[in-house]
């Protein structure tokens, strides 16, 4: 089996969200990049497909220079192979196309990314490969099986969880649950060395026009203070959730 | 043209989120003079969309769609798009609604902007404001495709009555077959999701563990409300990571959110932070919750949330 896992670089999630360049872009001082959280999930999942079924394990990810730290982790993590789109990512069809090409072109069985990048949340990048590749779909994935050319997976639902199966191909949007917490790898020494000899491919882009751009940013405006109830006057705090804030 | 939104049901009813997607494009085709459709599958009472402005419903009625199917259902909305020449599609951000709006958006080559949060500005282009780094910050997003989807935040908008009639008429568009099929589907029915609850109601570790959660579910049940946890509350194994709140959880957009025991750390407030009104509860005052919310009681849960529970059965039974 063939397993593409894609990789967001994004801003760790306790940075602090700052805008530059009159608000048209993210700042980036001082920000510490990480794998996306949802895609870790899913790289993980790919190293137990990797070492209990013998799939191989490729990682791409659509960015500039400054992404090769992050994808180089997931090399040390134990994928065999990255491959970085050289392109600023844009919008969500760019990179999903980016990605499709690369996958149409590998001829891979299932690509895993994460149900939504923590930077811009768009949540889109899995189900436009899935269509642009011709793939079956499955997203907020939090476990999956496969055996041959079958999946069973089971997807989260509003208020629940759905068991699903398809064939092959297939792309998934994961998230926490494919493996636990605790099961996510750090790069051990001997990772980070045999990483150094691992492929690192560059690819040129292959997208058209984005669809969608960002224009200006802004912050939410600065919250008032908290109105502090005492704890013996619960009856205060009804009545402002009743007649101040209109909440009950 | 017309404005065409996916106004989805459960177990044959209209959601809320069908009717707050039904007002946000009625407020839109006030001003571009467009017709508002709406395509439900097996759904009754469709008329109903009528109230909030939708003049047309495209009703689906087919047994073997009981159960989701991405591929299916977006399918039915792309043929729906084609039908009504729709050139914007609004959809709700339910986990369904943002399982198809992708293959949507590949099938119309629609630009597609998810997690709106007001109506369009279109006086230079077409801009939606939308959320960015989880709750964190918005971002001006212009569509610049022909046909634009929109993913409107839940509770962004609002419900907003409109005096029309909707007319309901069959559409049955051919199917193709796909190779995903439901073997079951585990949904607690006598519980709210946190996806469609007005209130939330959510414990941290502060609650010491599991056993201590029967205030919580008392609480969320005077309230009808969703129940919900902190990151590590899920990673300890007491409460399941459903209920996980946060960046790497679910997103929650209530009308209100209690916080009991719940420090507030970063992801955890920006995930949480679209909520209207938010109430801390916390015996530490310096928690960083009490700077996100807007109500706070510095104490401890042990002794107010059952005072709490108490007299919101007395408000609830004067009030009911």
């Amino acid at each position: 089996m063939k397993i593409l896992v894609c990789i967001s670089h994004v801003p760790d999630t306790t940075s602090k969200i700052n805008f530059t360049d009159n608000d048209t872009a993210f700042d980036t001082n001082g920000v510490q990049f990480v794998i996306g959280p949802n895609d870790e999930f899913g790289l993980t999942r790919a190293m137990w497909f990797k070492e209990k079924q013998g799939a191989s394990v490729d990682v791409v990810t659509v960015g500039e220079k400054d992404a090769e730290p992050t994808i180089r982790k997931t090399l040390a993590i134990g994928s065999d192979k990255a491959i970085r789109v050289d392109a600023k990512p844009v919008d969500a069809f760019q990179v999903a196309q980016e990605i499709a090409d690369v996958a149409k072109n590998g001829n891979y069985d299932l690509v895993i990314a994460g149900r939504e990048s923590i930077d811009y949340n768009g949540g889109m990048v899995p189900g436009m490969v899935a269509k642009m590749i011709g793939a079956n779909f499955i997203n907020t994935c939090v476990s999956l099986e496969i055996e041959g050319q079958k999946a069973t997976a089971i997807r989260e639902i509003d208020g629940g969880k759905e068991t699903l199966t398809c064939d092959l191909p297939l792309v998934i949007g994961g998230q926490k649950g494919l493996v636990e917490e605790k099961d996510l790898r750090i790069p051990n020494m001997r990772g980070i060395m045999m990483a150094r000899k691992k492929p690192l491919e560059v690819k040129d882009p292959v997208a058209e026009n984005p669809t969608v751009e960002f224009k200006k940013f802004s912050k939410p405006a600065p919250k008032g203070d908290v109105k502090l109830v005492d704890a013996d006057n619960i009856d205060e705090l009804i009545d402002l959730l009743h007649n101040e804030a209109k909440a009950i | 043209m017309s404005i065409l939104i996916y106004a989805e049901s459960e177990n044959k009813k209209l959601k809320k989120a069908a009717f707050e997607v039904a007002s946000y494009a009625a407020s839109i085709a006030e001003k571009t003079q467009d017709e508002v459709v709406a395509v439900t599958i097996n759904a009754e009472n469709t008329d109903d969309l009528g109230q909030y402005g939708v003049s047309k419903v495209l009703n689906v009625q087919n047994e073997s769609l009981e159960k989701f199917n991405v591929e299916s259902y977006s399918e039915i909305l792309t043929k729906a798009v084609e039908e009504v020449n729709a050139n914007i599609v609004v959809l709700s951000q339910s986990t369904n609604a943002k399982y198809l709006a992708p293959l949507l958006a590949v099938n119309l080559k629609a630009g597609y902007a998810s997690n709106v949060v007001e109506l369009p500005e279109t006086e230079s282009g077409f801009q939606v404001k939308r959320n960015v780094f989880t709750n964190k910050a918005f971002g001006m997003a212009e569509i610049t495709t022909d046909k634009k989807i929109i993913g409107l935040s839940s509770n962004a908008f609002g419900l907003h009555e409109k005096e029309a009639k909707a007319v309901t008429v069959d559409f049955n568009p051919e199917i193709s077959d796909s190779s995903i099929e439901v073997q079951s589907v585990d949904k607690n029915t006598d519980k709210v999701s946190i996806a469609d609850a007005e209130i939330v109601v959510s414990g941290g570790r502060g609650l010491k563990g599991p056993e201590n959660w029967g205030m919580i579910e008392e609480l969320a049940e005077v309230l009808g409300a969703a129940t919900a946890c902190s990151k590590p509350v899920s990673d300890m194994g007491w409460r399941p990571h459903s209920e996980h709140v946060g960046q790497t959880g679910k997103p929650v957009a209530s009308n209100l959110y209690i916080a009991i025991g719940i420090s507030g750390a970063i992801q955890h407030l920006a995930g949480i932070n679209a909520s209207k009104t938010k109430v801390v509860i916390n015996t530490d005052e310096e928690a960083p919750f009490f700077k996100a919310a807007d109500y706070g009681i510095v104490g401890d849960a042990f002794e107010v949330v059952p005072q709490l529970v108490e007299k919101l059965k007395e408000f609830k039974a004067n009030n009911a």
